[in-house]
């Protein structure tokens, strides 16, 4: 036990003094997914309400053809403006991008509506301008609000309820709560802690092996008369508190830029207390063991710290798989899947996040299932640890 | 005390070591000389324990190297080839780490650091952190390492490799003082002017096999040359190249 505290105060002496581990465990890994986080919600916060509330800017050429309809679309909250000369013009100016969205109303629209014919309404737009599409869906559910209303008003002067046009009254029910709603997109939260969890580690792991044999410190040390298996627990310890450190560090984080982030606008609200932070750090912690072993693993095996690195950045893409297949398949969370690490920790953090109430089988199952399987890949370690070849 | 009885080792199909034995005793600095790649090394590492040998035993104050290899490691203060320090820790921090793990009394720790760092005259340098000390400053301070549990035999791998001139003398002046302490010392080398002026006991390894086994005056005499280093080169002729 005397061993493995000593190789473990000696490692975090020397990691606190490494800017390498301090760069990526500190800094790198907490603030890489809120950073990404914050610049994805905004966009997509830009992207899918941006002024809905706010008037929308629509030209419209032959505005003298339909009195009616400008008046009808400027009291839902579109502002017609000057639209390009003739139709070639403005067909241009979709084209270039100059305008989003243009309206045309033909010559023929005001003796079209007399005579009961279709009446013509041009929409130009550009399919492959995603930008556009929300201008244009706008234009368009305008124009169809002010077609179902001519079309009721034409009923009702024949005697005739407009209601005969509606057979069907379609009523969604949506269940999803606002706290539903966010984990969706905050699913890959999730995703962020485990990979700052990871980075924590990494270089800690890396200098297990490769990096001490990389030194030349390997040998003198394997010459000491303490057991191996030892010298790797110390070294997976101080790597695990590496991580955790890493990991609160990327909560709190995310806590704070969670606040300035405009959630409620998506109709989100997720549960993001520090109540919730502290469970979230207790549900992930155990994965730090499996990943403290796993990279100690996996470096064991390469010649140079920076093969090393490269074999061990596929472990931090790893834990993404089953929480990839899941997202796709939308499985719902069962105590069988409690045992496969990484995932375990993902299901819980999002039902965390949903604010449903926590299951506390399996809750027992991710942190058992997870701390056993970080123990048999620990004893894995301690086991190529005492291998011959370790010294290359 | 070190015994060496018949051992071999094979890494695949290459014999690193066929059916070595010598010993090496207390009070007396004993020399593996050979060429490159003769197998001084990976005897060595067989008796600090890292590797196992496929036959044969080796014991260093009577005790097995493969059977119990907790207490000889206990034994024996090792320096191996390229042996590198944390480069974040102060040499004093590197060597105290070292006497942690011999699991040495806290109490007494400091003042066996401070010894070592004495008797190694590293003072100067003692508090600064390793990285980007000299291969000369690098070499002292892992020394002081292997020594600060005051083992009974010390064996190093090479010590003088990338020493210069001055700290090649002050590596000598230690081994001498090593020996009157009567420590069992034993070292690798394939410079002859180095064993030459250090050794008792000269074992000349070629081949993973003894070619010699003598003091440096018996085996000129028994090769018929006055030059060591003619002497060397016969002995290690009289070796069949592995098969």
């Amino acid at each position: 036990m005397k061993t493995i505290f000593t190789v473990f105060f000696k490692e975090l002496t020397d990691n606190f003094r490494d800017r390498r581990t301090l760069m990526t465990a500190l800094l790198l890994g907490p603030l890489f997914g809120p950073i990404l986080f914050a610049f994805v919600i905004n966009l997509s916060v830009s992207q899918s309400l941006s002024n809905e509330s706010e008037a929308l800017d629509l030209p419209v050429l032959g505005q003298e053809n339909a009195p009616n309809l400008v008046a009808y679309l400027q009291s839902s909250n579109i502002n017609i403006v000057e639209a390009p000369a003739t139709r070639d013009l403005a067909i241009e100016a979709v084209t270039t991008g100059l305008h989003d969205v243009v309206i045309v109303i033909p010559e023929t629209f005001g003796a079209d509506l007399a005579e009961l014919v279709p009446a013509t309404v041009e929409v130009i737009t550009d399919q492959a301008n995603t930008t556009a599409e929300r201008d244009t869906r706008r234009a368009r559910r305008a124009l169809q609000a002010y077609s179902r209303e001519l079309a009721a008003m034409r009923l009702t002067i024949r005697g005739v309820s407009p209601q005969v046009m509606r057979p069907l009254n379609i009523d969604e029910v949506d269940v999803s709560t606002p706290s539903g709603r966010s984990a969706i997109l905050l699913g890959m939260l999730s995703y962020f802690f485990i990979f700052a969890l990871l980075t924590g580690g990494m270089n800690l792991a890396i200098d297990a092996t490769a990096g001490e044999r990389e030194r030349g410190s390997l040998e003198p040390l394997l010459c000491l008369p303490v057991k191996r298996d030892h010298l790797i627990f110390g070294k997976i310890m101080a790597a695990c508190l590496f991580m955790a450190i890493s990991l609160s560090l990327s909560l709190t984080c995310f806590y704070f830029a969670l606040k300035f982030m405009p959630l409620q606008e998506l109709g989100m609200t997720p549960n993001f207390t520090p109540l919730a932070v502290v469970i979230a750090f207790l549900f992930l912690l155990p994965f730090a063991l499996v990943g403290a072993a796993l990279m100690t693993m996996v470096a064991s095996f390469t010649k140079s710290f920076k093969e090393a690195q490269t074999w061990v950045s596929v472990v931090l893409i790893a834990p993404t798989m089953p929480i990839l297949v899941v997202s796709i398949l939308m499985v719902r969370p069962s105590t069988a899947l409690m045992f496969i690490p990484s995932l375990s920790q993902h299901l819980l953090l999002v039902g965390l996040i949903k604010n449903e109430p926590i299951n506390a089988l399996h809750v027992a199952v991710s942190i058992g299932g997870t701390l056993l399987i970080g123990a048999a890949l620990t004893w894995i370690c301690a086991r190529l640890y005492r291998r011959e070849g370790l010294l290359g | 005390m070190i015994n060496v009885t018949d051992l071999h080792k094979s890494f695949g199909d290459v014999q690193a070591v066929r059916g070595i034995s010598f010993a090496a005793a207390d009070g007396r600095i004993t020399g593996l000389l050979g060429p490159n790649g003769a197998g001084k090394s990976t005897i060595l590492r067989i008796l600090y324990t890292v590797l196992k040998p496929d036959s044969g035993s080796a014991k260093i104050d009577g005790l097995d190297v493969v059977d119990d290899a907790l207490g000889a490691r206990r034994k024996i203060g090792t320096l191996p080839h390229g042996s590198g320090l944390y480069p974040h820790l102060t040499a004093r921090e590197n060597i105290a780490y070292y006497a942690k793990l011999y699991d040495m009394s806290p109490g007494i720790i400091d003042e066996r650091v401070q010894t070592v760092i004495d008797q190694l005259d590293i003072n100067e340098f003692a508090d600064r952190r390793t990285k980007g000390f000299s291969q000369g400053q690098r070499t002292k301070v892992s020394l002081a390492r292997s020594l600060v549990h005051e083992p009974q035999n010390i064996l190093l791998d090479e010590p003088s490799n990338g020493l210069d001139v001055m700290a090649t003398r002050s590596l000598r002046e230690l081994i001498r003082q090593l020996k009157a302490a009567g420590k069992c010392v034993l070292f690798s080398s394939h410079v002859m002017q180095e064993v030459a002026a250090l050794c008792d006991e000269i074992v000349i390894i070629a081949e993973g096999q003894v070619a010699m086994h003598d003091t440096p005056d018996g085996i000129r005499n028994a090769t018929g040359c006055d030059d060591l280093e003619d002497a060397f080169v016969k002995a290690i002729e009289r070796v069949e190249p592995a098969a």
